[in-house]
């Protein structure tokens, strides 16, 4: 069944009424995604897509929603997301990238205290193919099956997807958990949820240069992951002190080398490839 | 985004952060006169460049006179300063700032960072100032002591307290390194800072704490809130390709290779660039041209990427998810158009509507090389490269 979504997963779509809400939430609802309403303050009582718009994720809430997907604008984004776990939201899924990253301090420590599970910002969000997906990834080149695949980027999980359908396998659930240097749900969150669903067979984990994540994922797969992991680190070229994109891709004092995660993740027992184009070779090759 | 010291040192001075008084400098005439303005008998005149190391690039002169205070001015403004951070080629000074100099008892460092670990910003002291941090870290990490700020940005005064005593500052300087401390936290809040160096702090023979240098670096997804911030970007030190494509809303970073590259999403970008160098190639550029780029765009990154006269081929690897494909071959068909690219092209499209992508760039009557798999680009641009 994968991790997160499942068939009882009803979202509300935050910033529905906005450009980029309403051109995702519709490829959400072609995909079979069961989206119950949108929440934008100030057009509560409206509708659109044929759906209904709250003030409030509290009436989301009342109305059903237990997940929701945030496209609000950067500077009011970090508040949507408070809203929504005050409101009892279990999964938020944060699209918005360039949230300020003090922002994003206050509400990590925020959620602390709330049951809330936040994905991203900055990033593509979740799908369980053939069941919801939610976020911004192109649903066709998804199909069902047992590779769980995690990444902090957006279209290099796309290639990842690509290459794993290439070789006649599915995915039990696919999420880029974000670019930014503050995230809701790291690495390590993500692996244990697919070592513990038996949907699951194998894993499939894309890093990047910058911070430290990767490395911490790597000693928790030494410890605790027992299905195959296949591994890459995006940013073997990036010369130091440039951020290559994501306001995470950083090399900065000299850590976060992709060589230094490479070898944690090796190390840890993962099956890295330097090639980003043998993501799907070097699964096969495992399974 | 970077300012300069001598503007970081003037948002210090709103802040109540001690510094010595100095003035900015364009030409040798205005730096002698700025040690008469300044008084004293000792003066730093100091390369204002957007890169660390300046010392040992020769970039800081200590002066005895306002004569010696012109010559060092007259050196430095207009040369290409070379600093361990700048590469050979170094950079051009275009300003000098002029500040009065002190008796210096102690060098300490401080400084402000996110710490991504702990979710939180952190304050970060040193006995071990003066000297490069990175390598005080590596060496021995027990030296440098972290303070972590609370989740609205405040550092406590007890944080602050335990701070100065761990540097072993005694009577007076211990209020004063609390003081500057507490300060230096509350602009960082205020103005979102992502990193602020101190490097050195240094105590005075008459006991005062003073940043003798000004590293700050503030974060751009939070300048939409700073517009007074914004203003203090200096374009005249950035890499001018990088800064035409940030004026495009792309992101651009130039590199030394010769393989240009235009890609979507930062991941793939980098992963782009990696299996390039893979394969025996070296990428001449990063370029994100992002999830939803317009065909005016995809234009302007050609034409930036061209303007880079080591690029002898081009690789376009796009994974259009929610960014159509149709869209990306417009672009490069609009952009072959209005730009004489003049270097081979290996194209490598994949995702949403590929297939009337690809069609239309077959029709077009454009000389491509179309690549099945980005593996298939990789090998194909840099023979293509090679042939050129």
């Amino acid at each position: 069944m994968g991790i997160w979504l499942d068939r009882d997963s009803r979202i509300a779509v935050q910033g529905l009424t906005g450009r980029n809400g309403q051109f995702h939430a519709r490829q959400m609802l072609d995909y079979g995604t069961l989206l119950v309403g949108g929440v934008t303050p100030g057009k509560g009582g409206s509708e659109c897509l044929g759906l209904p718009v709250w003030d409030t994720v509290a009436e989301a809430v009342d109305n059903g929603a237990n997940v929701s997907c945030v496209f609000v604008p950067p500077r009011f984004a970090a508040a949507a997301i408070r809203e929504a776990a005050d409101a009892g939201i279990g999964l938020v899924v944060a699209i918005t990238e360039g949230i300020p990253a003090l922002d994003m301090v206050r509400t990590k420590a925020h959620l602390a205290d709330t049951g809330t599970r936040l994905i991203g910002p900055n990033c593509p969000g979740i799908i369980t193919p053939g069941v919801a997906k939610v976020g911004i990834m192109p649903g066709h080149i998804h199909r069902p099956g047992d590779i769980g695949i995690v990444s902090r980027s957006g279209t290099l999980t796309y290639e990842a997807v690509d290459q794993v359908t290439r070789i006649g396998r599915g995915q039990s659930t696919c999420l880029g958990i974000g670019g930014d240097p503050i995230i809701g749900t790291p690495f390590i969150d993500v692996l244990e949820a697919f070592e513990a669903d038996p949907a699951t067979k194998a894993m499939v984990m894309i890093g990047e240069i910058g911070g430290s994540a990767e490395e911490a994922a790597a000693d928790f797969v030494r410890e605790h992951v027992s299905k195959p992991v296949v591994g890459f680190i995006a940013g073997s070229t990036a010369p130091p002190g440039k951020r290559m994109g994501h306001a995470g891709a950083i090399i900065a004092g000299g850590k976060g080398t992709a060589g230094a995660k490479m070898e944690a993740m090796r190390k840890a027992g993962i099956a890295v490839t330097e090639n980003p184009a043998k993501l799907g070779a070097t699964l096969e090759e495992l399974l | 985004m970077n300012i300069h010291e001598y503007q970081a040192k003037a948002l210090f001075r709103d802040y109540g952060v001690a510094t010595q008084q100095g003035r900015l400098a364009l030409t040798p005439d205005e730096a002698e006169a700025a040690c008469a303005a300044l008084g004293g008998d000792l003066w730093v005149v100091k390369a204002q460049v957007h890169a660390g190391g300046r010392g040992k690039g020769g970039g800081i002169r200590l002066c005895r006179s306002p004569s010696e205070a012109r010559d060092a001015a007259e050196a430095l403004l207009g040369s290409q300063l070379v600093t361990p951070q700048t590469g050979p080629e170094g950079v051009t000074v275009r300003a000098v700032y002029v500040e009065a100099g002190c008796e210096i008892a102690r060098e300490l460092y401080l400084g402000m960072v996110l710490d991504r670990e702990r979710e939180r910003m952190v304050m970060m002291a040193s006995t071990e100032g003066g000297v490069e941090i990175e390598a005080v870290a590596a060496a021995t990490p027990e030296k440098i002591l972290k303070a972590k700020l609370g989740p609205d940005g405040a550092l406590t005064e007890t944080a602050a307290r335990e701070l100065a005593q761990a540097l072993a500052l005694e009577g007076e300087q211990v209020d004063c390194a609390v003081e500057f401390m507490l300060a230096l936290a509350q602009m960082a809040q205020e103005l979102d800072c992502s990193i602020v160096e101190i490097n050195p702090l240094v105590i005075t023979s008459d006991d005062r704490v003073i940043a003798l240098d000004a590293k700050v670096n503030f974060d751009d997804s939070a300048l939409f809130r700073h517009p007074e911030i914004g203003e203090l970007r200096d374009t005249a030190a950035e890499e001018p390709l990088e800064a035409r494509a940030s004026a495009a809303g792309l992101n651009y970073i130039k590199l030394d290779g010769r393989i240009g590259c235009m890609v979507n999403g930062a991941g793939l970008a980098m992963a782009t660039m990696d299996l390039i160098k893979l394969h025996g190639g070296e990428p001449a550029n990063f370029l994100d041209v992002g999830g939803g780029a317009t065909a005016k765009q995809v234009t302007e990154g050609f034409s930036i990427i061209l303007s880079d006269p080591e690029v002898e081929a081009i690789f376009v690897n796009i994974f259009g998810g929610i960014m159509r494909c149709d869209f990306i071959a417009e672009g490069i068909i609009a952009a072959a158009r209005e730009v004489e690219i003049g270097v081979p092209l290996v194209v490598r499209l994949e995702g949403t509507n590929v297939e009337l992508g690809r069609q239309m760039l077959d029709e077009s009557g454009l000389a491509l090389i179309t690549a099945g798999d980005m593996d298939d680009g990789a090998r194909k641009v840099i023979a293509a490269a090679e042939g050129a």
